[in-house]
């Protein structure tokens, strides 16, 4: 079975027709040639198909496209504008958080997503306390970037990497 | 395998047409329908997707019932201000779930229907009595470092993977489900099975009924619960076990001046193929004095009922210690500090 989906990716309306067993991942990477979010494990286990998708960031890699008509999905493509980078994308460069670099389209997109959740005030499972307000030192940051996997072990200068945007954006 | 895709358009008409067809299965946030999917371990010919309904509400009814609705995320129930002030021990284990990126996807009834992780069932090319009746465990005689030690049977020893379910547990949550004959309520303790001599079948609940929501009764102690959970690694694992408990101590001190327990609510994770609640130590506790003696001797009861598998023995202690800990915690969090021999328990597990 097979079905007409459409789709925003990175800003550009786009339309194909799927059969209903391909995942947004592949819709993406195989049919609309947009191959910033990676396939690692294809299992939901890694993180590297991480992409914002409308507005949050979602692993696509257990997502059938049929289930996803008219979503807005933004990549590690998209982030940017134009040629500059996102200042989390800028931070990943300039604090060298990357040695092969397949995680990072993930890694970048679960950054820009957990910023924004933590600019909600959202706890996580490391906070102190449920209510109060979010100090994103390395153990939440360590503990919100949990679900990206990186096999090069580049995991410090991620770290690093976010902590500087973090720090950035709370600054008074 | 290839699949018919169904968008939903309402309740009923979901119900309607998976209760038709014995093929057929409901798709919230895929998470982990679409993981067995992938694994051959679910091989439905109707897929029916109700992930777009308006179930995704959070609510507080007249009589101050939160209503939870079936296709709420993970992390917007984890978020929801009315979850992390009244029930802290829901949030908590929400946020020990998992990850960011897939909690943003995965649904409450998704959550409360997902299915063992067992590697014996993930993996199509072994014997397993819940996916292949009749086949064999693999488990029993394999590794079984994850598996149950309360409530198994011969034919399966696997263990109910959530988090979110053992705070339901512990909260005397109830289901909402919709039939094709109608809605019924069930209490969430009664909506999965232990697997006795039919462990492919992991809920009470027949072909065809759709989880609409979960209600949380309102409590007078429900905040001061908490969740405490024990892994492989510090995030983004399964449970080995957890431990989910909510503590009411009343005013009158016993001769050593420890405080009295007026109620307590226990649950278990990762310990057996329901979340496991730990009635028999809860009864215990009730009207005795809040000692880590008391604690650890309140398990020891629950726990005198289990069975060990070969890599599984330090599940029990494990339990114990945790209980211990956890309800130490939430009595020094209601009178401070108590001294005596609450004093460093939470250094010392």
């Amino acid at each position: 079975m097979t079905e007409l989906i459409f789709l925003r990716v990175d800003g550009e309306d786009r339309s194909i027709v799927v059969d209903t067993r391909t995942t947004l991942l592949d819709a993406l990477r195989d049919r609309l040639g947009v191959t910033a979010p990676k396939k690692g494990c294809d299992h939901g286990q890694c993180g590297a198909c991480t992409v914002l998708l409308d507005g949050r960031r979602a692993i696509i890699c257990l997502a059938f496209a049929v289930a996803h008509d008219g979503a807005e999905i933004i990549t590690a493509e998209g982030l940017a504008e134009g040629d500059a980078l996102h200042p989390i994308q800028q931070a990943f460069l300039e604090m060298d958080a990357l040695q092969c670099g397949y995680c990072t389209p993930g890694q970048v997109c679960s950054a820009v997503g957990m910023l924004a959740e933590a600019e909600l005030g959202i706890p996580s499972h490391v906070s102190d306390d449920l209510i109060g307000p979010i100090e994103l030192n390395d153990d939440e940051i360590r503990e919100r970037m949990s679900g990206n996997l990186c096999r090069c072990g580049a995991y410090v200068n991620i770290v690093a990497a976010i902590r500087r945007v973090a720090s950035a954006e709370y600054a008074p | 395998m290839p699949f018919e895709f169904l968008r939903a358009e309402d309740v009923a008409g979901a119900v309607a047409v998976v209760t038709e067809h014995p093929d057929a299965v409901y798709l919230a946030g895929g998470t982990n329908l679409v993981d067995r999917m992938k694994l051959g371990v679910a091989t439905p010919s109707l897929v029916v997707d109700i992930s777009h309904l308006p179930l995704d509400q959070i609510v507080e009814l007249p009589d101050g019932t939160v209503r939870i609705g079936a296709m709420v995320r993970n992390s917007d129930l984890a978020a929801h201000l009315l979850i992390r002030q009244r029930y802290p021990v829901l949030s908590q284990a929400l946020l020990a779930g998992a990850s960011g990126q897939l909690r943003n996807l995965a649904t409450t009834a998704g959550n409360l229907l997902q299915r063992t992780r067992c590697v014996y069932f993930q993996d199509v090319s072994m014997p397993c009595n819940k996916r292949d009746p009749g086949s064999g465990c693999s488990a029993r005689e394999g590794y079984t470092r994850y598996h149950a030690i309360l409530g198994a049977s011969a034919g399966c020893v696997a263990v109910h993977p959530s988090d979110m379910a053992v705070a339901m547990a512990a909260l005397d949550a109830s289901v909402v489900v919709m039939g094709r004959t109608g809605e019924r309520s069930i209490r969430l303790v009664d909506l999965h099975r232990l697997p006795a001599d039919a462990p492919h079948r992991d809920t009470v609940l027949t072909h065809g009924e759709l989880i609409t929501a979960v209600d949380l009764p309102p409590f007078s102690f429900s905040q001061h619960s908490a969740y405490r959970k024990v892994r492989d690694r510090a995030s983004y694992a399964f449970a080995l076990i957890s431990v989910a408990a909510a503590l009411d101590l009343g005013d009158r001190r016993d001769a050593a001046g420890r405080p009295t327990i007026r109620d307590v609510r226990i649950a278990c994770g990762g310990v057996a193929h329901k979340p496991w609640r730990a009635t028999a130590a809860e009864n215990f506790l009730r009207g005795a004095a809040a000692s880590v003696e008391n604690f650890r001797d309140a398990a020891d009861i629950e726990l005198a009922q289990a069975e060990t598998l070969g890599d599984n023995a330090f599940k029990v202690t494990m339990v114990r210690n945790t209980v211990a800990l956890l309800l130490a915690d939430l009595t020094r969090r209601q009178v401070g500090d108590v001294g005596g021999d609450l004093a460093g328990q939470e250094q010392k597990p």
